[in-house]
């Protein structure tokens, strides 16, 4: 039990010193699920309606696909991802090995899935609600696709939340392609691996800590975007 | 409102990833000299001194030979001399040289139920074998792991065949493996580096030191610009010329934390 | 009832004529069950027909097909080129999740309306459906009348010459009611060609110039509202307007 005290007033002190060793790995961390997630919205939010209302070959087998990548490993991916990075792999010219964009490209391989099932989802039930109109309103696929997704909103915010929960969490994946390079590449996730294989548990589980509270602060922001989005737009 | 909003935080969380440094060398490290704080203590100085930033990646030795291998690295710091001299002799690396080196020890519960304690290793491990009392082992290839396995062959034991009931492949780091350990009362083989430096002792005790057999010897190759054309190796030289030099064997042998000293430089013996 | 005598009824064309809506040997089923079962229709460029029939008569299926939501197993429907774009609203009315003004200036992009020409054809809109007060509510708060009124906006959004009604009024009070009607009779009174779907024979005989009786999938009859309520010549029609149940 002492060490769980010691842990807390480890991460309390880490917080209020804020050294900049320690704010480096949190801005870090921020910046690349962050754009991981935004990235993975931008694919997965168009693919996820496509595959809700779009008519085309294979849409079915798509389906099946993303849905079975939801559970892929990210320790698998980090593996494909540095063969393929990797000097010696086919895309190895672009030197992106131990830097934040492999990480970036990492974690948009893990949570596009995630959020192009949920938004299939979310878009099916909606679409049993509003096809027949969008139809007399000769709305195209498309047309319909973009209505759809915005009237999504609220759902949406959940399923990039839920996408945000497995980036901020994952650390196989860009420990990998990232090398957790200190000042460079390392993540709160990885800076926990590696305190923990210096016995430093203590240190480790206040890093937990403090990830759990910025979990914690994101998801509630977030969850005030959606109540003020649910809302329909005045005006 | 919302789109612009988005575009905005796009750009500024894209504006503020780490720009590429201009000056860089990726190390491919064995994990004892970064979990020991060795880096944190080496690059300050030889960065302020060069302007050449060093990226540590830190994994096993087996997988840092690999990644190297791959040309995902410039320089190399393992401790594995077998598989160091076979890197360079299949022209991967310029040269080995020998860089610093402490020493392995065998670390145990205070009981020691195998009376393991001694200063013969090879004994010790023969006496856990017989007791059958739980040992853990890294299982990973790295330079520890070599070492570990070649004392047991040296013992006349096979304890592979005993994997899964007394003895315990972890598959993981040194320090992984130290947690492992001392959570279960299993024996480990660690680096001292490693072990000083672990905060998580719990009731574990050093049992056998000293023994001529648990020399660990830390190898430095740069990789080949021949075998990998993008080797930084300007940098990648510079770096070595100062680790194997008067100013870079001072900063190692300056490094003791809690007023201990871990590496041992011996370059150019 | 004052506006009833301003429409113009559907007068029956010169037999040269083109029709505004022909429809010949319409079939369609569903999962198995033939629910038009050979309908043909002649309807003019202008007045309100009403589809009158029992329950499962196929009116709102006929609809959709002159909609052309769903494609008819066999048979043709032949919209005159005024008419190709016929406008639908249903009897409950889905809108979207914003305010009763971005409903409509979605429905105007649609359309094909540009940005520029917008705003001012939503003011006549919102005007015309007596929702001015309410533009910048949001859409899925209104009451049941005003998300209709709201609905049919939204229907002449795109300025239709056919306007097709699926029983507008069923879920709505009696001042609601009053209020969609007035909407149609003045769209119909600017030419626009209405066909309702109604189970109500009162606001048939309010509103429409002709009736269509669907009685199982057929169009058993077609005639001018004043003879067709005094004397219908089906015996199925017979039947329903005395409030028989007809099997």
């Amino acid at each position: 039990m002492s060490a769980f005290r010691e842990a807390i007033a480890e991460a309390a002190g880490l917080i209020v010193r804020a050294d900049a060793d320690f704010l480096e790995i949190v801005a870090l961390s921020a910046q690349v699920t962050g754009l991981a997630v935004l990235i993975a919205c931008a694919i997965g939010f168009p693919l996820g309606a496509l595959l809700a209302v779009g008519r085309f070959r294979g849409r079915g087998a798509l389906s099946l696909a993303v849905s079975a990548a939801m559970g892929l490993p990210p320790v698998v991916v980090g593996l494909v991802l540095y063969m393929l990075l990797s000097r010696a792999g086919p895309l190895g010219v672009l030197g992106l090995l131990y830097t934040p964009t492999a990480m970036v490209i990492a974690q948009v391989v893990l949570v596009t899935p995630i959020i192009a099932a949920l938004t299939r989802q979310v878009v099916e039930d909606l679409d049993a609600e509003y096809s027949e109109t969008l139809r007399a309103l000769r709305a195209t696929r498309a047309q319909a696709m973009g209505t759809l997704l915005w009237e999504a909103r609220p759902a949406l915010v959940t399923a990039a939340l839920a996408g945000l929960g497995r980036a901020m969490a994952e650390v196989g994946a860009v420990m990998i392609v990232g090398g957790n390079i200190d000042h460079l590449t390392r993540v709160m996730t990885t800076a926990i691996a590696l305190e923990t294989s210096r016995g430093e548990l203590a240190l480790a589980l206040a890093l937990g800590i403090v990830l759990l509270v910025a979990s914690l602060a994101i998801n509630a922001a977030l969850m005030g975007l959606r109540q003020r989005i649910g809302e329909p737009a005045h005006g | 409102m919302i789109r612009p909003l988005i575009t905005a935080a796009a750009l500024a969380l894209l504006g503020a990833l780490p720009a590429t440094a201009q000056s860089h060398i990726t190390v491919q490290s064995t994990t004892s000299t970064q979990n020991s704080g060795l880096y944190e203590h080496l690059l300050p100085i030889f960065e302020e001194k060069t302007g050449i930033d060093v990226r540590v990646v830190a994994v096993g030795t087996g997988q840092a030979l690999k990644n190297a291998g791959n040309c995902d690295g410039d320089m190399l710091i393992t401790h594995a001399r077998a598989a160091e001299e076979a890197f360079v002799a299949e022209g991967k690396g310029l040269a080995r040289h020998t860089l610093m080196y402490n020493d392995f020890i065998l670390v145990g519960p205070a009981a020691d139920p195998a009376s393991a304690a001694g200063d013969d290793i090879l004994a010790a491990l023969s006496a856990i074998a017989e007791s059958e009392a739980p040992f853990a082992s890294r299982a990973d290839d790295s330079g520890t792991n070599k070492a570990e396995l070649a004392l047991w062959s040296e013992a006349g034991a096979d304890p592979k065949a005993a994997s899964g009931t007394w003895y315990l492949e972890t598959g993981s780091g040194m320090g992984a493996t130290l947690n492992l350990g001392t959570a279960q009362g299993a024996y480990v083989l660690t680096d001292r580096a490693t072990w000083d430096t672990f905060a998580n002792k719990s009731d574990f005790e050093i049992l056998v030191e000293g023994d001529p057999k648990l020399f660990n010897q830390y190898g430095l190759i740069v990789v080949s610009p021949a075998a990998c054309p993008a080797t930084r190796i300007v940098e990648a030289e510079t770096f070595a010329k100062w680790l194997l030099g008067p100013e870079g064997q001072d900063a190692i042998q300056a490094f003791a934390p809690n007023g201990k000293q871990l590496f041992f430089p011996n370059a150019a013996e | 009832m004052a506006e009833r005598r301003v429409i113009p009824l559907s007068r029956p064309e010169p037999p040269n004529a083109e029709p505004g809506i022909a429809i010949s040997g319409l079939h369609l089923s569903r999962s198995g069950r033939a629910l038009l079962r050979g309908v043909s229709l002649t309807l003019g460029h202008t007045g309100i027909t009403a589809l009158l029939g029992p329950n499962g008569a196929g009116k709102s299926l006929l609809l959709r097909a002159i909609a052309g939501i769903i494609p008819p197993d066999a048979g043709e429907i032949n919209l005159a080129p005024r008419l190709a774009h016929p406008a639908l609203v249903f009897q409950k009315p889905v809108l979207l999740r914003r305010s009763a003004r971005a409903n409509l200036a979605h429905a105007l992009k649609l359309a094909g309306v540009p940005r520029a020409a917008r705003p001012a054809r939503i003011s006549d809109l919102l005007e015309q459906c007596d929702l001015t007060a309410l533009a910048a509510s949001p859409a899925r708060s209104l009451s049941g009348g005003e998300q209709q009124r709201l609905a049919m906006a939204r229907a002449l959004a795109g300025d239709p010459a056919l306007l097709l009604l699926d029983e507008p009024t069923a879920s709505l009070d009696p001042k609601a009611t009053a209020a969609i009607e007035a909407i149609t009779l003045r769209a119909a009174g600017r030419g626009v060609k209405v066909i309702l779907v109604t189970h109500d024979r009162a606001q048939a005989e309010r509103l429409a110039g002709d009736v269509v009786f669907l009685h199982k999938g057929r169009a058993v009859e077609h005639a001018p509202a004043p003879r067709f309520f005094s004397t219908p010549a089906s015996a199925e029609a017979q039947a329903y307007l005395e409030g028989r149940l007809i099997l």
